[in-house]
């Protein structure tokens, strides 16, 4: 990953596309922060460095959408095909919300938390453009 | 931590509130000037508009849900306050409450001697999908919606992190429902004025003449047991979990404590104030806590020079009910863990030893956004005045404190109110 690339959103969002998960290191306190920041929340240094992340952790929290949103009806859910939504905490520091896929929404005394989990990359077209959303699915 | 003080004491000495429910022929502006004539109306010794200096108007999104941004002007100029200045105050859900307390601090800063807290919100003219969407926005938009939650969606997960580490179930939220639509029903402003069992008769009745099969639900639990009646929102939330969607307005008068018998022979004196803010939920130590709500609660208490247990009756941002039994926790009324045992035995019912939320709750109430944290001072003004009618919790009340929620506890707010 080019280090001269400008820590935002945007290139968080490149980042995905290309299916990694970058986030970003505070080298004057060492914190990790995924979504990257410009600037370190924790020590105030805008000494900063993009860092791969891993995509491991462990589902902390989650929910079944039945009432879907606008963008998630596009993508075909609705209370006839509800997703799951959750918390993951990774491996290596910060956590995240991210779909879940990879487990059964009509089962959901089989979803436990504390499961392990890995990333996975969703592909969605939203009229001519595409685009990429972080998920999690358990490790297999 | 060091305790700072306002400068000078402040006192509410009056309140309004506009009907909550479904107004098709309503805009935010006829909801505010309702909520204002109802002030107005209520005064224990009249009190002249003129004298008002300031307004603090708490709206969430009159853009998105009616297309009107600069809200404030406008709510002003309906009652009749143009020239004096007026401010939009938004924090989410919090918004009310967020208004409220910068009243309190321009008062306190020796500006102004009356000001007017407001809040309104406008919501039903929209499908839902478009509330939804709206709603969406008091989340990180970058961050958490892509992953396709919902509001309902967030406050579902805080259930299930919080069932998976104290052994609660969804029967624990359920509880919750059935008592504040026990209190919403003896609240003639409330969206929902009606018990679940009433709610079970009325819906029985109209199978028998529609002739159409009777439900035979026997208690309150099996009604909201039933999936039909009480659909999945989002898991473990049902429908009756969920506040509604509301339009309403209310207000406040504030007056700097040394003139408030000048208004009424009992004002009440804000003695405690407190607002933090939180990151998103995923960037939390925990799901099951909301660290805004017990921040702002700490800060209100300090002030106020009192604790937990002083306090005789508070009004709760249940917008979800898992959000009112957190919130019990995050005030300290409960131990962590314990606030959903507590809402299970009755303690938190109008006549149990913790009395929350007898004004129906967000859930029976209803929820109009910018609106509610003032909806939950007027509650505070009848039970501490004894004004609360067949509401009213028994004894000698001197305490009451208002839990106002931003978004799923980006923003808090917490008052505490005192009668002398």
């Amino acid at each position: 990953m080019a280090e001269t690339l400008q820590i935002n959103h945007n290139s968080f969002q490149q980042a995905l596309a290309k299916h990694t998960l970058m986030g970003t290191t505070c080298r004057n306190c060492g914190r990790l922060f995924l979504p990257p920041r410009p600037m370190c929340p924790n020590c105030f240094s805008d000494d900063m460095v993009w860092t791969e992340v891993t995509g491991r952790g462990k589902l902390t929290a989650f929910t079944i959408i039945f009432i879907t949103p606008t963008a998630m009806i596009d993508a075909g859910y609705g209370r006839e095909n509800p997703y799951i939504a959750g918390v993951v905490q990774l491996d290596d520091g910060p956590a995240i919300s991210a779909q879940i896929l990879g487990m059964d929404p009509s089962a959901s005394a089989d979803i436990a938390i504390g499961t392990p989990m890995e990333a996975v990359f969703i592909e969605r077209s939203a009229g001519n453009e595409t685009q990429t959303f972080l998920g999690f699915q358990p490790v297999k | 931590m060091t305790v700072k003080k306002l400068n000078r004491g402040v006192a509410l000495v009056g309140v309004g509130m506009s009907h909550f429910g479904a107004f098709p022929e309503k805009t935010s502006r006829d909801l505010f000037v309702e909520a204002f004539q109802d002030l107005l109306a209520g005064g224990d010794k009249g009190f002249d508009p003129a004298k008002i200096e300031a307004l603090y108007v708490g709206n969430y999104s009159s853009d998105l849900f009616e297309g009107q941004g600069h809200t404030a002007p406008i709510m002003a100029d309906w009652i009749g306050q143009t020239p004096k200045p007026a401010t939009r105050v938004e924090d989410a859900c919090a918004s009310g409450g967020v208004a409220l307390r910068q009243g309190i601090l321009a008062i306190a800063s020796g500006l102004y001697d009356v000001v007017l807290v407001g809040g309104v919100e406008k919501m039903t003219n929209l499908p839902i999908a478009r509330v939804t969407d709206t709603l969406a926005t008091a989340a990180d938009v970058l961050y958490e919606i892509p992953a396709g939650f919902t509001f309902p969606g967030f406050y579902a997960a805080m259930a299930t992190a919080y069932f998976a580490k104290y052994g609660a179930t969804a029967d624990s939220l359920l509880a919750v429902g059935i008592k504040n639509h026990r209190n919403g029903a003896l609240n003639e402003k409330a969206q929902f004025n009606i018990s679940i069992a009433d709610l079970m008769a009325q819906k029985k009745a109209k199978a028998a003449q529609k002739d159409r099969p009777i439900p035979t639900w026997e208690t309150e639990f099996d009604f909201m047991r039933d999936n039909k009646a009480n659909p999945q929102i989002a898991y473990p939330l049902r429908l009756f979990d969920c506040s509604p969607v509301t339009d309403g307005a209310a207000v406040a008068l504030l007056v700097s404590a040394d003139i408030a018998k000048q208004f009424t022979d009992t004002p009440l004196y804000i003695v405690g104030t407190g607002q933090a803010s939180d990151a998103a939920l995923h960037d939390r130590v925990t799901a099951t806590a909301l660290s805004a709500a017990t921040n702002a609660a700490q800060q209100a208490y300090a002030m106020a020079g009192i604790s937990a247990a002083d306090i005789d009756v508070a009004e709760v941002h249940d917008c979800f009910t898992i959000a009112e039994i957190i919130a019990t926790e995050d005030l300290g009324f409960f131990a962590p863990g314990e606030g959903f045992k507590a809402a299970e035995a009755g303690i938190t019912a109008r006549d149990g030893k913790r009395p929350i939320n007898t004004s129906g709750g967000l859930k029976a109430k209803g929820h109009p956004v910018g609106a509610s944290g003032v909806g939950q001072v007027v509650e505070i003004w009848k039970q501490l005045r004894g004004e609360a009618g067949e509401r009213q919790v028994a004894g000698q009340l001197t305490h009451g404190l208002t839990h106002n929620v931003g978004g799923t506890g980006q923003t808090a707010v917490v008052h505490i109110f005192e009668k002398r």
